[in-house]
């Protein structure tokens, strides 16, 4: 029997006066790729940051593996894996060391520990450059490092929040095949956003549009197509939620990052 | 314990690798020891306060420390910036243990650096009245670490970019060193000045650095000991207060 391994009733967040996320409700299914799709500034990261204990839902319930975030912390942060939007690996520690960290960190016993990084290191493909710091790796392989390191403590849940971006076909196509494999074989429930449509249609299971922090939109890709008689999943995405180009501000954060990549040449 | 133990160790590691900054960050202590020293050396001779290099030496050793140990608080901002800081939030550990682990590398870094200008002074000819004081000396500098960087990270868990840093080192971080008697002798001074160095926990540092390396301590040692160790554990409240209410 499958279990509904990702639970979000009502869920809101606001900050002041905007609402980022607007009463959203969705299950996933143990074992299900879920794809959660949108716009710019949708709510997409928002939801993840929610579920994920990094943020405070203002209203609203969620669960994860039948476990409140937001009460067991620490419990709910075990069952999950996380391949963040942005880099969030440390450069100046080679790929074995970064390994290594996040293991300690989730009391992933020693033996267990060596084995695992050795089978993840090599199921991507970096076994071979495991002494190398980080920082001389390129966009693709600290992607991968990312996920092999989320898959570290066998999680239940991964989340991949745009792992693909800035990444070359033939890289996301590796990926997304590596993802499925897991799936498959250690029956990880697989939360992802993407905006590349192909890449949902080709690995979701079931796929949420949502749009101005609403869930527009839920089912199958097929169930999509059809409910907007869309031929791709595109076309679909498009006609659900228009195509005005959604302006995003730049945050604090942003421009120090671009102010940090312009400083590190310097630095480092 | 092994969370705090990791966290430890990369700051650890981290500073190791990056040769730069340890040599970079040697040149401010040489730079005041020599000028400084020095160049005051003959006027604090002629006003019959003995040798400076004798007294400034334990405020330029007190003086690494408090930068080093501020920056690698404030270095929290570079963690959030690139992400890392992510991933430690995320894992299924107390954020207590993870701010007490990054705290404590941090300060082991600044007392490495401490030592390392501990060395230097004696090349530039300090010497201790006697080697026993050594230990306390030793304690006094690991309390002046552990509590700024406590100060930086609390600082850091704030702000969540440098847009601040500068306000914090031209507003806190400067005058807490300058203000603390780290160069000069604390008795004599203007109302106003007098009070503001008694406000000053680095005050009580330098003083008890003072008294455990050459005997002259202003207020005293059991008073020096026992303020840095109230303001590192308020300082460690607060910051572990508030790191573990970030929100990214």
């Amino acid at each position: 029997m499958t279990q509904t391994m990702i639970r979000v009733s009502n869920l809101v967040k606001s900050y002041g006066d905007f609402m980022a996320v607007k009463d959203i409700s969705f299950e996933v299914q143990e074992g299900e790729i879920f794809a959660f799709l949108g716009p710019n500034g949708a709510g997409k990261t928002t939801t993840i940051k929610i579920l994920t204990t990094l943020l405070k839902p203002t209203s609203g319930s969620v669960q994860l593996d039948g476990l409140d975030p937001s009460v067991h912390h620490n419990e709910a942060r075990k069952r999950f894996g996380i391949v963040f939007q942005d880099p969030s690996l440390d450069d100046e520690l080679t790929a074995y060391e970064n390994m290594d960290f996040h293991g300690v960190l989730y009391k992933v016993p020693r033996k267990t520990r060596v084995e695992r990084i050795e089978s993840l290191l090599k199921l991507f493909e970096l076994w071979e450059r495991r002494n190398d710091p980080v920082k001389q790796f390129s966009g693709g392989m600290k992607r991968r490092l990312e996920i092999a390191r989320g898959l570290l403590h066998t999680p239940k849940i991964i989340f991949l929040d745009e792992p693909t971006l800035g990444l070359d076909p033939q890289t996301r196509n590796q990926l997304w095949t590596h993802v499925k494999k897991l799936n498959e074989e250690e029956r990880v429930t697989v939360f992802l956003t993407t905006h590349y449509m192909e890449e949902a249609d080709r690995v979701a299971h079931r796929i949420a549009i949502i749009d101005h922090g609403k869930i527009v939109a839920q089912g199958t890709a097929q169930q999509l197509k059809e409910q907007t008689g869309g031929e791709t999943l595109e076309q679909a995405f498009l006609a659900l939620t228009g195509s005005t180009i959604r302006e995003e501000e730049a945050t604090s954060v942003d421009q120090m990052r671009n102010m940090a990549r312009m400083f590190r040449g310097r630095r480092r | 314990m092994s969370a705090i133990y990791i966290l430890w160790l990369r700051t650890v590691k981290r500073y190791v690798r990056s040769k730069p900054r340890i040599i970079a960050a040697l040149g401010q202590p040489l730079l005041f020891l020599i000028a400084l020293g020095f160049g005051f050396g003959p006027i604090f001779q002629r006003a019959g306060q003995g040798n400076y290099i004798q007294f400034l030496a334990p405020g330029v050793m007190a003086m690494t420390v408090l930068f080093t140990a501020i920056f690698n608080g404030i270095e929290l901002i570079w963690d959030r910036q690139f992400g890392f800081l992510k991933e430690t939030l995320v894992a299924p550990v107390p954020r207590i243990l993870v701010m007490i682990g990054r705290t404590l590398g941090g300060a082991t870094v600044a007392m490495i650096q401490g030592l390392i200008v501990v060395v230097i002074c004696f090349a530039v000819g300090f010497r201790v009245n006697s080697w026993s004081g050594l230990p306390l000396a030793i304690v006094a500098l690991l309390l002046i670490a552990v509590m700024f960087t406590a100060l930086g990270t609390a600082i850091a868990s704030l702000l969540s970019d440098f847009q601040g840093f500068q306000l914090v080192m031209n507003f806190l971080v400067m005058p807490i060193f300058f203000l603390s008697g780290a160069l000069f002798k604390l008795d004599g001074l203007p109302k106003a000045m007098s009070i503001v160095a008694d406000i000053d926990p680095l005050s009580y540092g330098v003083d008890g650095l003072r008294g455990a390396l050459i005997g002259q301590a202003y207020f005293g040692m059991a008073l020096d000991m026992a303020v840095l160790l109230v303001i590192t554990t308020a300082l460690l409240a607060t910051g572990g207060y508030l790191f573990s209410r970030i929100q990214l």
